[in-house]
């Protein structure tokens, strides 16, 4: 299998099997394992790092789960191509970035990808469309022992899985989940939402991880510590702090609907009729409105079942797709004018919202 | 931040030093993980720098790690990993460590920092079984086989015969897996 039918093959993430993605678009549970005996992949030399790259590589591409997926070192792919795997959040920025004796397997539906040598030597990650945080649980469980009996981990009785930075000792486990939240950040209550949150011991983060903005109102909440609970623990907790941020933006959407209706179906027409009509529209906008027609799907404005091409879109509308379908590399102010392209194309089919068709109903 | 009537550790003489580059600490933040208190003292540069001023790209959980990491204890800089030879001062620059002996190298710096870090200071989660079977079947292997050098050495040969027996045995238990 390679890149580019990997790319054109439906995934999970753009082509979401189930349709409970309305809020949680997805979670996502990720493992770091080292191997026993060998430096991490920061202090490793190019030799080891090698030797360490072939026998993970072999032990991953034996399994069950990664047989038929894409196994490929970073050095081989080009910067567009590494950029695709990024936005499709199956490499970390990190990764992309490496140099030699780095590389990732790729599961065909791209639930299961192990990325070797980031940071760690194995960061094995299970990504399911919408609310799943038990059956990515489940899903990452089996493949990490299956693992097991073919690599000796790096694994200490106090302290957990041993790993390159102390802050994942432990179960080495990030769970995450990445939610829609239009009518927090329109109301205006996100911070404080993630004050609450960064009590209870979670992160509240950007679309694309550390550092990145809010743009879209999607952002990832997953745990912050890792030693000194259960994985289950660690997914029950989150899993409690996940249900009660949804109950927070559906109560906000209400709010919103209840105080101005109008304001808020304003906002939507109005982000449809840029998405149809407009020439020039930059990536982080186009999140913002897409967010906005999403926010309109939940509401009942528009057909449930465009959920799905909104959710794609907000991956293909990133600069690395973008590019990739128009087979060539472009500036970003090039780009902005190939974005609005595409996006007139699309809504030209989508139809006209209607908000009398479930006044305030939402899910 | 503080709350009127807080006792405050230093005085005006004395200022609070930035916890990252010991300029004058302007910004002074409290964060309570976990029913854990938290606390750093910035220069206004590393503030800006380290993104506080933005509460959701903010990660106090990185910043206490390198905080924590000013060798204000003396005595422990300088530690080695007889391993890998990663050194302290490679961990203060990085924040990452450059083998799992590490931690059994440093651990009287990691240990503290373990507290303020995560929920627990003892791991309660997965153990990879399968792994840890093998590791002391391993290290039964060894200890056998130097036993039963020792065992010929001295012309203790009944003894010699036990352990061979027992290698075999666990040699035998090895195998199933050994294929690999």
């Amino acid at each position: 299998m390679n890149l580019s039918s990997l790319i054109d093959t439906p995934s999970e993430l753009t082509n979401p099997a189930n349709n409970n993605t309305a809020i949680v678009l997805m979670t996502r549970v990720r493992l770091a394992r080292n191997l026993a005996g060998y430096p991490f992949p920061g202090w490793a030399k190019a030799a080891q790092r090698d030797e360490i790259l072939a026998r993970s590589r072999a032990a991953v591409t034996g399994t069950r789960q990664l047989a038929n997926g894409l196994a490929i070192a970073i050095g081989e792919l080009s910067e567009l191509e590494r950029l695709i795997l990024v936005e499709r959040h199956l490499i970390s920025r990190e990764l992309s970035g490496a140099k030699g004796g780095a590389g990732v397997v790729i599961s065909r539906d791209q639930s299961f990808s192990v990325m070797l040598n980031e940071e760690d030597h194995l960061r094995i990650q299970v990504l399911r469309a919408g609310f799943n945080l038990k059956k990515a649980w489940a899903a990452i469980d089996g493949l990490d022992s299956t693992l097991e009996e073919h690599l000796d981990y790096a694994f200490s009785r106090k302290l957990g899985y041993l790993t390159a930075c102390p802050t994942n000792l432990g179960t080495a486990m990030r769970a995450s989940a990445m939610m829609h939240l239009p009518a927090l950040v329109i109301s205006n209550q996100m911070e404080k939402i993630v004050r609450a949150v960064n009590q209870l011991g979670m992160v509240v983060r950007g679309l694309f991880g550390e550092g990145s903005d809010a743009s879209g109102s999607i952002f990832q909440i997953s745990n912050q510590t890792t030693l000194g609970e259960a994985e289950e623990e660690i997914i029950n907790r989150l899993g409690n702090v996940l249900r009660s941020i949804v109950e927070h933006e559906l109560n906000a959407r209400a709010k919103l609907l209840e105080a101005d209706a109008e304001k808020l179906h304003d906002k939507i027409g109005r982000a449809y009729g840029i998405l149809q009509n407009g020439h020039l529209l930059s990536s982080s906008e186009a999140l913002n409105l897409l967010s906005l027609l999403r926010l309109g799907i939940d509401l009942g404005a528009f057909p449930d079942q465009n959920r799905v091409v909104i959710d794609r879109l907000l991956i293909e509308t990133q600069p690395g797709h973008l590019q990739y379908a128009q087979k060539g590399e472009f500036e970003p102010g090039q780009r902005d004018v190939l974005r609005a392209a595409r996006l007139r194309a699309e809504f030209a089919r989508f139809g006209r919202p209607d908000f009398k068709l479930a006044p305030g109903e939402n899910n | 931040m503080f709350p009127a009537g807080t006792p405050l550790n230093h005085s005006m003489a004395n200022p609070l030093k930035c916890d990252l580059c010991s300029k004058p600490a302007t910004v002074h933040l409290t964060q309570i993980v976990n029913n854990k208190v938290h606390k750093v003292d910035l220069c206004e540069a590393c503030a800006q720098a380290k993104g506080v001023t933005d509460p959701s790209g903010f990660s106090l959980a990185d910043l206490l790690l390198k905080a924590s990491l000013n060798p204000d204890g003396t005595g422990a800089a300088g530690l080695r990993c007889e391993r890998c030879g990663f050194t302290q001062a490679e961990f203060k620059k990085q924040g990452r460590f450059g083998c799992p002996a590490c931690y059994d190298s440093f651990l009287g710096l990691v240990e503290p920092m373990l507290e303020n870090m995560h929920s627990g200071v003892a791991h309660t989660g997965k153990v990879p079984t399968r792994a840890l079977e093998r590791k002391s079947l391993y290290d039964r292997l060894t200890k056998l086989e130097l036993d039963l050098t020792e065992a010929i050495k001295s012309e203790r040969y009944e003894d010699a015969a036990r352990a061979r027996d027992e290698i075999n045995q666990v040699k035998q238990t090895f195998n199933p897996d050994s294929a690999r």
